[in-house]
């Protein structure tokens, strides 16, 4: 799990728009769905989106 | 006894016709005019786009839904609104075509007391010449995954696709199909699924996969963007949306109106008011969306259409139509009780209502062609919509005309939205996102106009699991299942 993401390489080219795009580190990317973090992520996610239905109706 | 006639059975008013129907209980009459036997949750129709859902899981049978609740429903389509009734009778009434139930062709009046349109849109594919086939529906260059038999088709192209790129490149081009498109949500999660069924299929490497779409920045989304906190800032959801484009190695045009579409290539225009073409093996390019014109006539049979409907067919309701510059828009134009002001008894939800103004900021090319997403209005608008407008017209059957109309403001309303961006148990992924409110209130949130303690965005499967579940939810809570009121829209 090194801090550079392979998409840098493979995707971005220096002067195109992908250049100034901010791209995820493999940490980030493994997080994403790490079922642990998910679960807790599921969580949070499920309470903020119940505030807003709440505030909403 | 009172009737209410809603027109469309889709999200807004399935929810309209069901929870009226439960708070007027057999006192009075719920009637629902909708052409389709079936209803769909159109949200999933991505995932019967990439062969990961049939049209079986996407759709129930209304009828027997219908017949459970004690709703009269007419497998029609409402064709015009004659909301004075007739040279005869004072009794407002709509006219209908039937395209089902054994009655296919006939047509019949339907009278009412209260009228509700939520129609929601005519997809407009004629509006771009090659991606309609000149009759109405969808052309043969380019698929569409805005109904469930559009999707299942989409996935036979598709899976094709899939099966050259084993042995040779192929390009995929997805995203809005004229400069002035809505639902660019819709298209993200296609790209994004079809990115990760490639993958999954082992033929990414072959696959060029390309964005267009009519936003002046990728993550416009046509609610000019939002904010979220992320760190210690406030980031754009240009930056997210760039970074997952990168990140999943799909490239992007925006700023781009297609102006014609040909076999296996599209014409564009530009903000800055260049020209050019794009190739494609497989497009799925979301078309404009309008009214789907229905007529409006006087006691005399005269035409007054364009009284109650803007030119783009939606129905006006008690919004602030005013031409203004951008700069003086407000998120008080807005409607708020949904009430047509010709008449009283005439209400829209979902789609059909007629917008203001854009949420986009306008904007358009040298040439003058306006490239600019129209506002969408999602399913949780839609759905709370429909409900307060069900509320509103049930207090005034049981409490007369001064009975108090419930508001129901996207000015002052957020949105939950799960954008699919590949299906999954363990690896999957979603953006679960919420906006606080939908248009944005600058007067209020100066700035990025939403409250940043209620906008919030991430990716990942908990996403993705929300999704799931949410499909599943909305399904139970439209067959009208045990506690199905308890489920928010
Ligand atoms: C592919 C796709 C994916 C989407 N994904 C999401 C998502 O993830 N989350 C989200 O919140 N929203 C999503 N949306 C948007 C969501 O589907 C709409 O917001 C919602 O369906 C609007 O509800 P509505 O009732 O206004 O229109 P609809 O649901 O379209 O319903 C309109 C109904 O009216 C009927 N009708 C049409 N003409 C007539 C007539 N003349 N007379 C009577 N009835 C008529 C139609 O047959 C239909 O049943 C998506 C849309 C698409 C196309």
């Amino acid at each position: 799990m090194g801090s550079v993401d392979h998409s840098i390489k493979e995707n971005i080219k220096p002067y195109e728009a992908s250049f100034g795009a901010m791209v995820p580190t493999p940490f980030v990317k493994f997080m994403r769905t790490c079922l642990i973090w998910q679960g807790i992520r599921f969580i949070i996610i499920n309470v903020k989106m119940i505030l807003v239905v709440q505030k909403s109706h | 006894m009172a009737r209410l006639v809603v027109m469309g059975g889709g999200v807004s008013g399935h929810t309209a016709a069901t929870f009226a129907k439960k708070w007027l209980g057999n006192e009075h009459e719920v009637v629902v005019v909708t052409p389709n036997s079936q209803w769909n949750w159109i949200p999933s129709n991505i995932w019967v786009g990439v062969g990961q859902m049939n049209k079986e899981d996407v759709t129930f049978p209304l009828a027997p839904v219908y017949k459970k609740a004690g709703i009269d429903y007419r497998q029609a389509k409402a064709v015009s609104i004659h909301p004075e009734g007739k040279t005869d009778s004072n009794t407002p009434y709509i006219t209908i075509e039937y395209t089902g139930q054994g009655k296919e062709g006939q047509t019949e009046e339907v009278t009412y007391d209260y009228l509700i349109n939520a129609t929601g849109p005519k997809l407009n594919f004629d509006a771009t010449p090659g991606l309609g086939d000149g009759k109405g529906g969808i052309g043969n260059h380019t698929v569409s995954v805005c109904t469930a038999d559009h999707a299942l088709h989409a996935n036979l192209e598709l899976q094709k696709i899939f099966n050259k790129a084993k042995t040779e490149k192929q390009k995929v081009l997805i995203g809005t199909g004229h400069g002035m498109c809505t639902c660019q949500g819709a298209a993200f999660e296609y790209i994004f699924n079809i990115e990760h069924e490639a993958r999954r299929a082992g033929v990414r490497d072959n696959l060029e996969i390309q964005w267009i779409s009519n936003e002046s920045f990728l993550g416009d989304f046509g609610i000019g963007g939002l904010h979220i906190k992320r760190g210690m800032y406030a980031a754009s959801s240009k930056l997210f949306a760039e970074s997952l484009f990168v990140e999943r190695g799909v490239k992007w045009m925006i700023g781009a109106h297609v102006s014609k579409v040909k076999k296996g290539k599209i014409e564009y225009e530009l903000l800055d008011g260049t020209t050019g073409e794009e190739t494609f093996d497989f497009a799925m390019l979301i078309p404009p969306f309008a009214g789907v014109g229905l007529k409006a006539y006087n006691k005399d049979d005269e035409d007054m259409t364009d009284k109650i409907f803007a030119p783009n067919g939606f129905l006006k309701v008690d919004a602030d139509y005013t031409p203004k510059p951008y700069e003086e828009w407000k998120a008080s134009d807005w409607p708020k009780t949904y009430q047509n002001p010709e008449y009283s008894n005439i209400f829209a939800c979902g789609i059909a209502f007629a917008p203001p103004h854009l949420i986009s900021k306008p904007m358009s090319s040298p040439n003058g062609t306006p490239i600019n997403p129209t506002p969408p209005r999602t399913g949780m608008p839609s759905g709370i919509i429909g409900k307060a407008v069900a509320h509103s017209i049930c207090d005034l059957i049981k409490n007369g005309s001064g009975a108090h109309l419930h508001e129901a403001s996207m000015g002052e309303m957020g949105a939950a939205c799960v954008a699919s961006a590949g299906k999954g148990l363990t690896n999957g992924t979603a953006a679960a996102l919420t906006v606080y409110p939908i248009v944005p209130d600058f007067e209020k949130y100066p700035g990025i106009g939403r409250d940043l303690d209620y906008t919030f965005g991430e990716i990942g499967l908990a996403g993705h699991w929300i999704k799931h579940i949410l499909h599943h939810m909305f399904i139970y809570k439209a067959k009208l299942k045990p506690g199905w009121t308890l489920i928010p829209e």
